[in-house]
């Protein structure tokens, strides 16, 4: 028997490379690698060919000219004098804003239509079906046109605010102004602004600095607070009363802030042609916001609910048993166990949000894809090196991403022993 | 068998290479058809009736280029582009060539190496808005929210036109002529800005012209013409005197009436030249004899396209103007025929 394994030495012909079981694993993997560095090789050479049948170089030093198109919806600073890289990091921010607002409100979304789904009240529980079946099944470019021509077409124009007896009036005490170029609502303003800091690239405002240290300084402190009656708890078994120590530390540096800072809210106002002051809103925003968090909410609330009925029956019925309420079991019991199963689908729909943000040139929303491939492409003639360093940015969004979601996923798992 | 697959590898890429420098004229005998790029729809200079039949000033270059070039004017396949498409479609040779309202620029003939081959229309940029806005000039466009195609020479123009005049305003870009007239009619932008033909093209499908005005500024040069790729001069030359053959009909009075009738013999050397009967002006072109003839029996002579398409008994109402030819005080001009 051991001697029918062994390979004879001697006898190592070429044919066996097809023929003998051994080595034709090995063969094909060979053949198939040479055959796609072939293909690349093809394709590579083919561009290089192209390129100097057309007479063009490559490179990418149309990054540092003169961009000279205006954007409308800037996150930095930006002039039609700044150069086409400028008007790159402008478009990659305006992409990354809605990725980010996107994957916030559709996981808030989808997190309560999938736990309504699974509700025991009847109309709650088909109501969400019919909301997951129609924006599921319905392509999101569709949704995105949709609600960009409900605001475009039946909102009214800034000139139906205007006379004595406008057509048209602000909301909420005349301070949100719905029209068809957005919604205006009021901005925040300082009248002790600490000024800016400039980081090279970009300006960062030190008031938010200001707030942000705040918040987080008032997060650490509630978790203490927090930590501390868990501790009681634990011992005592009596939970000490901690809502307004935490109402408390959340919000109490936040607003002293504020204060200090001479904060109030500059209004918008209609002058000219169009509503000043106030923050901006565009439709195309608004119309692309809604519709990748609807859209994007109907697959996340399917992952919900997948997760929630992963989780055996026996947990929640242990839960009503130590007599927890239907709330608390939720999200003390089954959630935190539910999320094991919601993480990994969850970051492929933050991905698709991502990606997805590039339908933004159906309605004019200037992200990269309209900013670096679309106009400076066009005026620089630079296809190539553009659509190269959109993708490459694009993957490195996306894995960025998928990196720090596998870190939280990491953090929630089954920890085994 | 490594080796085999290697070299089978390096053909293939030798002979993929060597297919990109075909001359465009036998590809385009070769398929049949003209693939002509025009806008998505822009009504007198290029877009489809009812019957889906494209019909234009833009179209008509073509159908005159096929007529030379294949004798059949119908023999075109029309490739819909927009302002951010059209020039990706021609330089991956998408299209054979490109007859879009397009401006003749600098960066765009010598640094997107593309071959500009003369002039069809000298237009310039203006502005149009709702009567009832109280505005008379562009100057008073200040905070004004501006529609404006994206991709063009105008979003350029319009950034510097406000900046020059120390005014702000607020683009909202969109693609397609089509998109733009339904944001400007809905109010979502104030003004709509792109070449004072297309205004006058756009404002002629309203329901209500007589409510929108066509600002007097004129912002920029815009000098349209038809264009093809780099590095293949007999196809550029083929269209160019196409279109040239066009303006000298009009020139010397060869129109689609009298064409079969000057066919015969004129004594007029210049017109024998053009329409075949003397000389061999075709073969040096790589066509046969009668390709300008053909050209100018597609749609008339160019001041025939220019009335049946834009000219003033039409709804769009365009005035010669520059577009007049240099006897008559405008800027069309055709070099010699000889």
């Amino acid at each position: 028997m051991a001697n029918a394994a062994d390979p004879p030495k001697d006898s190592f012909r070429l044919s066996m490379l097809v023929y003998d079981t051994r080595y034709r694993s090995i063969t094909i993997q060979i053949v198939a690698l040479f055959l796609f560095m072939g293909a690349a090789a093809w394709l590579v050479d083919n561009t290089i060919q192209n390129l100097r049948t057309l007479g063009k170089d490559f490179n990418f030093s149309f990054l540092w000219s003169r961009a000279g198109y205006d954007i409308n919806q800037r996150l930095v600073e930006y002039t039609n004098d700044s150069s086409h890289g400028r008007a790159m990091l402008v478009g990659l921010l305006n992409t990354l804003l809605l990725a980010f607002i996107s994957c916030v409100t559709a996981t808030i979304v989808g997190v309560l239509a999938g736990v309504a789904r699974l509700s025991k009240n009847w109309i709650v529980a088909r109501l969400m079906t019919i909301y997951v079946e129609a924006f599921r099944n319905i392509p999101l470019l569709l949704w995105i046109v949709v609600f960009f021509a409900v605001m475009t077409e039946s909102m009214p124009a800034p000139s139906a605010f205007r006379g004595d007896d406008p057509a048209a009036s602000m909301l909420l005490f005349d301070t949100v102004a719905v029209t068809n170029r957005g919604v205006y609502v009021p901005e925040p303003l300082f009248y002790r602004s600490l000024g800016d800091i400039d980081l090279g690239i970009f300006l960062v405002s030190l008031d938010l600095i200001a707030i942000v240290a705040a918040l987080v300084q008032g997060f650490y402190v509630n978790r203490a607070i927090v930590g501390r009656a868990t501790r009681i708890q634990e011992a005592t078994g009596i939970r000490p009363t901690t809502w307004w120590q935490s109402i408390l530390a959340l919000f109490g540096p936040v607003i002293a802030v504020l204060v200090a800072l001479g904060f109030h809210l500059g209004y918008p106002e209609l002058k000219g042609f169009n509503f000043t002051g106030g923050t901006h809103l565009r439709n195309s925003l608004i119309a692309l916001w809604a519709a990748l968090t609807i859209y994007t909410g109907a697959f996340i609330a399917e992952n919900v609910r997948a997760g929630i009925l992963a989780i055996s029956r026996g947990q929640t019925e242990a839960a009503f048993a130590l007599g927890m309420r239907p709330g608390r079991t939720m999200s003390l019991v089954i959630l935190p166990q539910a999320l094991r199963v919601i993480i990994p689908p969850l970051i492929s729909q933050y991905l698709n949000i991502t990606k997805n943000t590039s339908l933004a040139l159906a309605v004019g929303y200037m992200d990269l894809r309209s900013t670096l491939d679309g106009i400076t492409i066009n005026q620089t003639g630079r296809e190539l090196e553009g659509m190269l360093l959109m993708m490459l940015i694009y993957l490195l969004i996306s894995l960025t991403i998928s990196a720090a979601m596998n870190v939280y996923n990491r953090s929630v798992k089954l920890k085994e022993r | 068998m490594k080796k085999s697959v290697f070299l089978g590898t390096l053909t293939a890429a030798g002979l993929a290479a060597g297919v990109v420098g075909a001359a465009t004229l036998d590809d385009v005998k070769a398929r049949g058809e003209l693939n002509c790029g025009v806008s998505t729809g822009l009504v007198g200079f290029a877009a489809p009736d009812a019957n889906g039949v494209w019909s234009g000033f833009d179209v008509a270059v073509c159908r005159a280029v096929a007529a030379a070039a294949l004798g059949d004017p119908m023999a075109v396949k029309f490739v819909p582009t927009t302002g951010q498409t059209r020039f990706t479609a021609l330089a991956s040779g998408e299209v054979d060539m490109l007859a879009r309202n397009t401006t003749w620029t600098f960066s765009r003939d010598v640094d997107l190496k593309f071959t500009f081959l003369g002039v069809n229309y000298y237009d310039g940029q203006g502005f149009m808005i709702r009567k009832d806005m109280g505005v008379t000039s562009a100057k008073e466009l200040d905070g004004a929210t501006v529609c404006i195609q994206t991709g063009t020479t105008t979003e350029l123009n319009l950034a510097d036109f406000f900046k020059v005049n120390g005014m702000s305003y607020e683009p909202v870009p969109i693609e397609t002529n089509a998109e733009a007239q339904q944001q400007y009619l809905a109010g979502a932008c104030d003004v709509y800005t792109t070449d004072a033909s297309g205004l006058a093209a756009t404002r002629a499908t309203f329901a209500d012209p007589e409510n929108h005005a066509i600002l007097p500024e004129i912002v920029s040069k815009e000098p349209l013409g038809p264009l093809v790729r780099h590095g293949d001069d007999q196809w550029a030359d083929i269209v160019r005197w196409t279109l040239n053959a066009l303006i000298a009909a009009e020139e010397y009075g060869v129109t689609s009436a009298n064409i079969e009738e000057l066919a015969k013999g004129t004594n007029n050397p210049e017109i024998n030249r053009l329409l075949g009967t003397e000389g061999d002006l075709g073969a040096m072109l790589g066509l046969d004899a009668e390709w300008a003839k053909r050209a100018i029996m597609a749609g008339g002579n160019y001041g025939e396209i220019f009335a049946a398409n834009i000219g003033e008994a039409t709804p769009i109402g365009l005035a010669r103007g520059l577009n007049a030819q240099w006897t008559q005080g405008g800027l069309i001009y055709s070099p010699p025929f000889r």
